[in-house]
């Protein structure tokens, strides 16, 4: 049996050398300065200088993490209350709202996303309202499955044993739906706010290139400009902030399930 | 836990299922229309239909789409589900070691992954072009498939494989007769993630795919700055696909379930 073991061999291969080294090119990249071989590079801290001093740069960053942070607090506030309705639903209910929610999410989302330009130009919304809408368009979905899933799998006779315990309505659904669907809104904020940071292809078939979000300047630093070097420097810039908000959240995720 | 849902829940999950299905009508319903308008309905007309098939580039891109899907598809899953047989059996370094490293794609953004294969094969001299987008597709389909068929071996006896061996089997007839018909269903969820995701991807493929080759999302996002109803056509052609792969997936089980009840009833009675 031991030897089946050695089937993972090929795939650690692979992994470094399709996972781990092209991670590795971003910070090497970043921390270069443009117009390097591969072999005579020459390092600096040029690029995240120029990021961090320049006027624009550092307020884009600032909008999609604040736009990414709106999207995600909307998505919890509309995708809740559906989830929990339909958890209280009938079987067969429940599992008709979960198609009709998943059904959206397998078209194409650039289709989607295009999908919304033809209704918003009729309206007379502003940019970043047009971008709202097709972030929380996306993401919602996402946000609702992953609750839903939690509330789904919460005992009922939990719930009949805090109202026995003399618990109202409020109280049950204070202390013991919320806290242990919890797990499933953390999941839900992991599933929105990532994908929101980064999305570069909404703020542009929405909002017209009139609305630039970090995305964009990774995209413009990549394929217009050629300046791979300050992309680099970007993306890594949103990479290490999404990684620390991601350790923040799941950090309180696990602190409130240890304090109960 | 289960109530009658009141007149407030069912207004409620109406809107949300009104904001989530309005913009598909929409295109779907303005894919038939006369003028290019967005806007404006002029009256009914298949023209745009038509002039999808007969665009080289949009059928090119579906060609593209889908051969791109089902290499990476096959691939990843023949791949994913081996590392999955061999992680299962070694040791815990090796199998944290792998959880962490693919973890890192999945908690990346997605345009920070893309830039990385991008760097990858330039540096390498590497022409981008299909044969670096299928790459790539595979690359971030592996651990999806890894992640749905782990689970099932861990509830698999051990002792199964091991009587396998003891009665003669070679290794291989072990895992190709005892454990994967075990582990199908997980197998061919994974395979179904990763023909989704390879299928509707756009951030990776648009920067890892070279000139000339485009498939729907790389497409449609070059297609939007013109007024181009083809894409409205293009748009309510997957809305169909996918509407019918669904109910077909949905509704099947549901009639076979049905016949199988009523098959057992006969034999009973």
């Amino acid at each position: 049996m031991k030897n089946f073991s050695k089937l993972v061999y090929p795939y650690l291969i692979w992994m470094v050398v399709m996972i781990i080294v092209p991670m590795a090119m971003i910070v090497l990249y970043a921390i270069t300065v443009q117009g390097n071989d591969v072999l005579t590079f020459q390092f600096t801290f040029d690029n995240f200088l120029r990021f961090f001093n320049d006027e624009i740069f550092p307020s884009v960053l600032w909008r999609s993490l604040k736009m990414a942070f709106i999207t995600t607090v909307i998505c919890i506030a509309i995708g809740y209350p559906a989830a929990y309705f339909m958890a209280k639903m009938k079987p067969n209910s429940a599992a008709m709202c979960v198609l009709l929610v998943t059904l959206p999410m397998w078209i194409n989302m650039l289709v989607r996303t295009y999908a919304w330009r033809g209704i918003l130009s009729r309206t007379g919304l502003s940019a970043e309202a047009r971008v709202y809408i097709g972030m929380v368009y996306n993401f919602l979905p996402f946000m609702i499955l992953q609750i839903y899933t939690a509330l789904s799998k919460i005992d009922p006779s939990l719930i009949i044993a805090a109202g026995d315990l003399g618990a109202d309505a409020k109280q049950t659904f204070m202390r013991v739906t919320l806290p242990l669907s919890l797990s499933g809104v953390v999941s839900g904020i992991t599933l929105v706010f990532l994908p929101a940071v980064s999305s570069f292809f909404i703020p542009k078939l929405l909002g017209g290139g009139q609305y630039v979000l970090i995305g964009n300047l990774i995209e413009n630093y990549f394929v217009s400009t050629g300046d791979w070097n300050f992309g680099s420097a970007i993306s890594l810039i949103m990479a290490i902030i999404i990684l620390i908000s991601m350790y923040v959240t799941r950090k309180l995720d696990t602190d409130t399930k240890e304090a109960d | 836990m289960e109530k009658k849902p009141s007149v407030f829940q069912k207004i409620y999950m109406a809107l949300i299922m009104a904001f989530f299905y309005l913009p598909i009508v929409y295109v779907v319903f303005f894919s038939f229309n006369r003028s290019k308008s967005l806007t404006k309905f002029t009256g009914f007309s298949l023209k745009w239909y038509e002039a999808m098939f007969e665009n080289r580039q949009i059928m090119e891109a579906i060609g593209y789409t889908v051969l791109c899907a089902v290499i990476a598809t096959v691939v990843s899953t023949i791949v994913g589900t081996i590392t999955a047989i061999g992680l299962s059996k070694s040791r815990k370094v090796v199998r944290e070691f792998v959880n962490q490293v693919n973890n890192l794609p999945m908690l990346n953004p997605e345009i920070v992954t893309a830039i990385g294969f991008m760097l990858f094969f330039t540096s390498l001299r590497i022409q981008t072009g299909f044969t670096t987008m299928v790459l790539a597709h595979i690359a971030f389909c592996i651990p999806y498939v890894i992640l749905s068929v782990l689970p099932r071996l861990r509830r698999l006896d051990p002792n199964i494989a091991e009587a396998a061996l003891d009665l003669g089997c070679t290794p291989w007839q072990a895992m190709w007769k005892v454990i994967i018909p075990q582990i199908k269903e997980g197998i061919i969820a994974g395979a179904l993630v990763a023909f989704s995701m390879s299928f509707d991807d756009f951030v990776i493929s648009m920067f890892t795919t070279g000139p000339g080759v485009s498939n729907i999302s790389i497409y449609v996002y070059g297609a939007v700055k013109r007024v181009n109803p083809t894409i409205n056509a293009l748009s309510a052609i997957i809305v169909y696909v996918v509407t019918i792969i669904l109910i077909l997936v949905n509704v099947v089980p549901m009639i076979r379930d049905r016949r199988r009840a009523k098959n057992a009833e006969k034999e009973t009675a």
